[in-house]
């Protein structure tokens, strides 16, 4: 019963986020009655549920690829021999924060091309930085004493890294991913102007439509759809509360 | 430093391969058509060669970099290499567009390019790492590329071309960007401040504000931006003289003072809690009043910590500003979707290379302010 508890807020906005993708096509009447002036007040090129979809899919792919790499290069950054090479990611971190999303999305269409490509590169690349700052900043957490005493109980470093370090490290490297997802989810409905099909879309057309009741569909399903990711990381971090370790 | 740092050897590496693997310049018929890359091996030719000097120099780098000439030499050798790439670059593109007669031909910097110069530059910082001024010879490396604008040697590039072309837009985004930073930022620090106040003074706030905004702060911006449309081109509706309207500048400067409220009301409430309690016992135990502890003894202290929120706050509003372009406020970020959706790419770089530049500057002048107080941001 306690389990379900920390996800009410995630299902909670699922719950939301569904009923508004499905009732969204049936509402016509209510936008047509709040804005008389349009002809079509309803976005139907393409149906919600497959913007909706894509926009998953699209986000799910290149954040599964980029917290595999980040955490990756973050806990190969901890180790002995890629010590060395902090400082140079710290530089590369700090440069990259004042590197907004839409520059590197702007910056790889025109290399890649148009469509769906340029759009998973660029979230892949912006989307690992946090999780490896989250990565490293999490071992670094981990007390000395704690690692100490594991090897004195012959853990190996990769069994240390695996069963000690890593689950500790755990809330602050989650805290990294949702930090990247959230940022994805954005950057994925921008990704719209470079031909990705997302739930950006209805927003751009409608922005350049002068079509408000566009906008305003596109922009309620792409806040939904990241209050639930949050949520559902905000769920994850109370079944996943950083252990009390007294150093 | 007795042994070579492998990140010197790997950054030097990847410089290599990036030299032999990756086009140094993009050459193309016209504005619109996409170029062909012509990579460095081929531009080499006649005094050219010279250039291999500063980078047979990097190929030494097993050697020097285990003793400080050796690193000194280095460092001038990557810093030489940087320039002279660029005014290499430079000069073919003036020798090109000489044979070409109709001025039509474009030629731009390649992948290659862009990824020598960074990883020549993320170079001269890990070899100034730990020296006193890094700053200072970080910007005294910028020289070169000042002499070279400031000769015209760099005029024929495609990026100098779309700078001629777009200056006055340029100068208008520039103005508008910044109206757009400072207009929202300043309502952020004063509501964001006065939120972390609240927090700080009364617990039972806390928790259902810090979630509100931490929801607020979820919402992509391009979604804000969008659902503050409706609202605000109604109540321009009924209030004309007001000036209100759905799209344009006032949307984008409420959109980006909402995001700046997290940061700012996360950072002074922080910076109120890590005050220690001992302190103010102390101030109270000499006798000073509520607003004297406060003046006195809890603003000065928590002074950093906040400093450093505002710098989140600006630099985070700058990028962002980036996105206001798309509700028709714009900034940077309109040259940046015009050559996005002409698909040329140095009018997207002339977009993005002063938005980056901006939120650099920012951070560094906030950076120094910090390190003015002597602490750690």
């Amino acid at each position: 019963m306690k389990r379900w508890r920390d996800y009410r807020g995630a299902l909670l906005s699922g719950a939301v986020l569904l009923a508004l993708t499905l009732a969204l096509p049936y509402s016509s009447a209510l936008f047509s009655s709040l804005f008389p002036e349009l002809e079509r007040p309803l976005y139907l090129q393409e149906s919600f549920a497959r913007l909706l979809l894509s926009h998953l899919a699209i986000v799910s792919a290149s954040s599964l690829i980029a917290v595999s790499l980040g955490m990756g290069l973050g806990a190969w950054a901890s180790r002995p021999h890629g010590q060395a090479f902090r400082p140079l990611l710290d530089s590369v971190l700090a440069l990259s924060q004042s590197f907004p999303p839409v520059a590197v999305l702007a910056i790889a269409t025109p290399l890649i091309g148009f469509g769906e490509a340029p759009a998973l590169i660029a979230l892949v690349l912006y989307g690992i930085l946090p999780v490896v700052q989250g990565t490293m900043a999490g071992l670094a957490s981990v007390p000395a004493t704690v690692t100490e005493a594991a090897r004195g109980m012959g853990f190996g470093s990769r069994q240390l890294l695996l069963k000690v370090e890593l689950p500790l490290a755990a809330p602050v490297i989650l805290a990294g991913v949702r930090v990247s997802v959230v940022i994805n989810i954005g950057t994925a409905a921008i990704a719209s102007t470079v031909g990705a099909k997302t739930l950006g879309l209805p927003i751009l057309v409608g922005l350049s439509g002068f079509n408000t009741a566009y906008v305003i569909q596109g922009a309620l399903l792409v806040a939904g759809l990241a209050i639930v990711a949050d949520q559902c990381f905000e769920g994850l971090a109370r079944r996943w509360p950083s252990l009390p370790v007294s150093a | 430093m007795p042994r070579t740092s492998p990140v010197i050897l790997f950054l030097i590496s990847a410089a290599w391969l990036a030299a032999l693997g990756l086009p140094l310049l993009s050459i193309a018929p016209n504005r619109l058509l996409s170029g062909q890359g012509v990579s460095l091996a081929a531009l080499l030719h006649g005094w050219r060669y010279a250039l291999l000097v500063p980078a047979l120099v990097l190929l030494a780098a097993p050697w020097l970099a285990a003793c400080a000439p050796g690193r000194g030499l280095l460092l001038l050798g990557s810093a030489m290499l940087s320039f002279a790439l660029l005014a290499l670059c430079g000069e073919e593109a003036q020798w090109q567009s000489a044979q070409d007669g109709e001025g039509l031909l474009r030629v731009s910097f390649g992948g290659g390019f862009w990824l020598l110069q960074l990883l020549l530059w993320l170079l001269l910082a890990e070899l100034l790492r730990g020296m006193r001024l890094r700053m200072l010879w970080l910007s005294a490396a910028l020289a070169p590329l000042l002499w070279l604008l400031e000769r015209g040697r760099l005029d024929a590039l495609s990026l100098a071309q779309e700078y001629r072309n777009h200056q006055d837009s340029l100068a208008l985004a520039l103005g508008q960007h910044l109206a757009l930073v400072v207009y929202s930022v300043l309502p952020a620090i004063l509501f964001g401040s006065l939120l972390g106040l609240v927090a700080y003074r009364y617990p039972v706030w806390r928790k259902p504000l810090f979630s509100f905004l931490g929801v607020l702060q979820t919402i992509p911006s391009i979604a804000l931006f969008a659902l503050l449309i409706a609202p605000l081109a109604w109540l321009g509706a009924h209030w004309p003289q007001s000036g209100i309207a759905g799209v344009g500048r006032v949307p984008a400067l409420v959109a980006l003072t909402l995001y700046g409220l997290l940061p700012m009301a996360r950072s002074s409430f922080a910076a109120l809690t890590q005050i220690a309690p001992e302190v103010l016992e102390a101030g109270r135990g000499i006798g000073m009043s509520a607003a004297q502890l406060f003046f006195r003894a809890e603003l000065p202290l928590a002074l950093p910590v906040w400093l450093s929120g505002v710098r989140v706050t600006a630099v985070q509003t700058v990028g962002l500003g980036a996105v206001a372009a798309l509700i028709g406020a714009g900034g940077f970020g309109s040259i940046m979707f015009q050559g996005l959706s002409s698909s040329a790419l140095d009018l997207v770089l002339l977009g993005v290379i002063p938005l980056v530049l901006l939120a650099l500057l920012l951070d560094v002048l906030f950076r120094l302010a910090l390190s003015l107080l002597k602490v750690e941001p």
